[in-house]
């Protein structure tokens, strides 16, 4: 650390030697985060592409297929992970007062809720697989939509797939922040790594807000 | 900067905001609105993603250059979704030359 910044900031020992202030290197770490999360963004884009490509080919086979997944199940999943955001804000909040127990049973909250909306997904994926909706040999779908079906339900599990496991990562990382608040790591003063776990957090809520009415709602008014 | 602390209303009231953005996006859903169904549902979650990243992810009190960042994430994903549509949705067109 150089002597000019610990005099400065009086030797906080989350200051990294090339940053001259905390507040610098917040700012740092921040625009870092977000930086991964463009390419997160296009990332997913290229799914996104991809099912729109298929659909805007296939529409009525997409608003069939559609309609074998679960609205209410969806629907709850959505409740569910927009609670975890809320826990998630309210997390980073505690974090920023040094509210250290607020924080931890935050960070909690927010790892159950991750939890139940991938017990609820895991039982969605489990009645697709007992109705042979998986795509390949085993797949079973009335007869007009029955190659186009497929690939709906391709997309389907890849992109809630990629969905789910940057839900497990969130909480692999929301435990590391648990360990971090538990041990005094954290404090008011160096809250940031809880920030841009939360940007993270917030980012998979917001794919999960697209995949959501692209997935489960086309064409519901017809059936 | 993010040493501006935000009050936890805010939060809440973004929370309720969603909450009806989502009851209200499975509502239209079930009416039949032709092609304005899916823009009605995009238009939504657009909104609702925009609320999340402006106070959940703090950006609206966030210095200019993560701004820029966030801006050009939403920018080279329009040139992906425009840039590729331009090709498959005017293939059709040959038919007509």
């Amino acid at each position: 650390m150089s002597h000019e910044a610990a005099a400065h900031q009086g030797h906080h020992p989350a200051l990294a030697h090339h940053f001259d202030s905390l507040a610098q290197q917040t700012e740092a770490t921040t625009l870092g985060m977000w930086v991964f999360l463009v390419t997160e963004v296009l990332f997913f884009g290229g799914l996104f592409a991809t099912y729109m490509i298929y659909r805007s080919w296939y529409p009525d086979a997409f608003a069939v297929a559609s309609h074998e997944l679960d609205v209410v199940l969806g629907t709850t999943n959505t409740v569910v992970l927009i609670t975890s955001s809320l826990t998630m804000a309210l997390a980073v909040h505690a974090a920023q007062l040094g509210q250290r127990k607020l924080l931890m049973t935050f960070l909690i909250l927010t790892m159950i809720l991750g939890g139940v909306f991938l017990g609820i997904k895991s039982v969605e994926y489990y009645h697709k697989f007992v109705e042979h909706h998986i795509p390949g040999p085993g797949f079973q779908f009335e007869k007009e939509y029955f190659r186009h079906a497929q690939i709906f339900f391709s997309l389907y599990f890849v992109m809630t797939g990629l969905h789910a496991i940057h839900m497990i990562i969130g909480i692999g990382i929301m435990l590391v922040m648990l360990w971090w608040s538990w041990n005094g790591t954290i404090t008011a003063e160096y809250s940031s790594p809880i920030e841009i776990s939360g940007l993270y957090w917030h980012f998979v809520d917001i794919v999960w807000i697209f995949l959501f009415p692209l997935l489960y709602l086309i064409g519901r008014h017809a059936h | 900067m993010s040493s501006h602390i935000l009050p936890k209303r805010v939060y809440y009231t973004i929370f309720a905001i969603l909450l009806f953005c989502t009851y209200l996006t499975v509502q239209i859903a079930f009416f039949d609105l032709g092609a304005l169904n899916t823009v009605a549902a995009l238009a939504i979650a657009t909104f609702k993603a925009t609320i999340v990243v402006l106070f959940f992810m703090h950006v609206k009190y966030s210095t200019r250059l993560t701004w820029a960042v966030v801006l050009g994430s939403v920018f080279w994903l329009g040139i992906l979704l425009a840039l590729t549509m331009s090709d498959y949705l005017t293939r059709v067109w040959r038919t007509y030359g």
